[in-house]
């Protein structure tokens, strides 16, 4: 009954193949956590290390332009997870800043406030 | 934790667009969103279990779960992303992480097929993220009055109940605006009420 495409192993394995397998990251990363290319990210050409392809990718889509987690990963087309540990590793050398969202749960009042203020007002101007 | 104000710093936001298969969340989130909406994948690994209950998908140890997205630009340092959510209600351990710290969720419903969203509108509640229900008004649909709606849904009055067409950009923008006004009430509302 069950379609080969829902075989369980083959598509597990091959994505996370990218990160040698590795599935956690460094780093935790929210889905709307933005990224941007650092001075040195920017230059690729002195990229050295085992994922240079993918770190030269994401550094060219990140470079002068901020793109989500999520973004990356569908422009990729990379799940999130490996997504998530490249980026994770590239933070952790320098090569991309990582902004954190402005969480609800997590902010102040007076934040998460400003936050809404700032979205709503936002949206009427759109 | 101290933390800055969000002005003058770059960061991020989420809305988290739910409900049904074929309900219109992504023509909904492409009315408004400046790029084409996106489509990023999940993989439930074994770092999963004990997030997911696998047994309850006899034979499989894995899942791949999409998501559409889209983007709206509020500021240079300030960008709104809008989420829709696996239309399949099984993938509760991607849900977990779209709604968390997100502004609220808009819960779209087809009125031909209510029962759709239940189970988005379960999910919100349990974890008090503030969501508003928007009708799609489908071309040539009876209209609906969004209070017999609001019965069948039996969801509080405070609960906003607001009629949409997906398709149409003003439309999707009225939608979001009445959520973060709705979000924006309710903590004023917690922060004059005694403690």
């Amino acid at each position: 009954m069950m379609a080969e495409r829902d075989e369980p192993t083959g598509a597990l394995v091959r994505p996370y193949a990218v990160t040698r397998g590795r599935t956690r990251p460094r780093l935790e990363i929210a889905i709307e956590a933005l990224i941007e290319t650092t001075v040195r990210g920017r230059s690729a050409g002195s990229l050295k290390g085992g994922h240079v392809r993918e770190h030269q990718h994401i550094a060219a889509l990140c470079d002068g332009r901020l793109q989500s987690l999520a973004e990356i990963a569908a422009r990729m087309q990379l799940p999130l997870g490996v997504t998530r540990v490249l980026i994770a590793d590239m933070a952790a050398d320098g090569l991309v800043a990582v902004y954190e969202p402005t969480s609800l749960e997590d902010a102040p009042d007076a934040v998460g406030t400003e936050l809404l203020e700032r979205v709503l007002s936002g949206l009427r101007r759109l | 934790m101290a933390q800055r104000p969000t002005a003058g710093r770059v960061t991020s936001a989420k809305i988290v667009i739910a409900g049904g298969f074929g309900v219109g969340k992504t023509t909904l989130v492409g009315s408004v969103s400046e790029i084409t909406p996106l489509t990023t994948e999940a993989i439930m690994t074994s770092a999963g279990v004990g997030v997911d209950d696998t047994r309850q998908v006899p034979g499989k140890s894995t899942t791949t779960v999409a998501m559409d997205f889209g983007r709206i630009s509020i500021d240079r340092d300030l960008i709104l992303y809008l989420f829709g959510t696996p239309g399949q209600t099984r993938f509760w351990f991607m849900w977990d992480e779209l709604v968390r710290g997100a502004i609220g969720a808009v819960v779209l419903v087809d009125t031909r097929r209510l029962a759709d969203c239940f189970a988005a509108i379960d999910f919100f509640e349990h974890r008090r993220l503030p969501y508003l229900v928007a009708i799609n008004r489908f071309d040539g649909m009876q209209y609906h009055d969004p209070q017999d709606v609001r019965e069948a849904l039996a969801i509080t009055q405070d609960v906003p109940v607001i009629s949409c067409d997906a398709r149409n950009r003003e439309s999707t923008k009225q939608v979001l605006i009445s959520l973060v006004e709705y979000v924006l009430t309710m903590r004023r509302q917690r922060a004059v009420a005694p403690a």
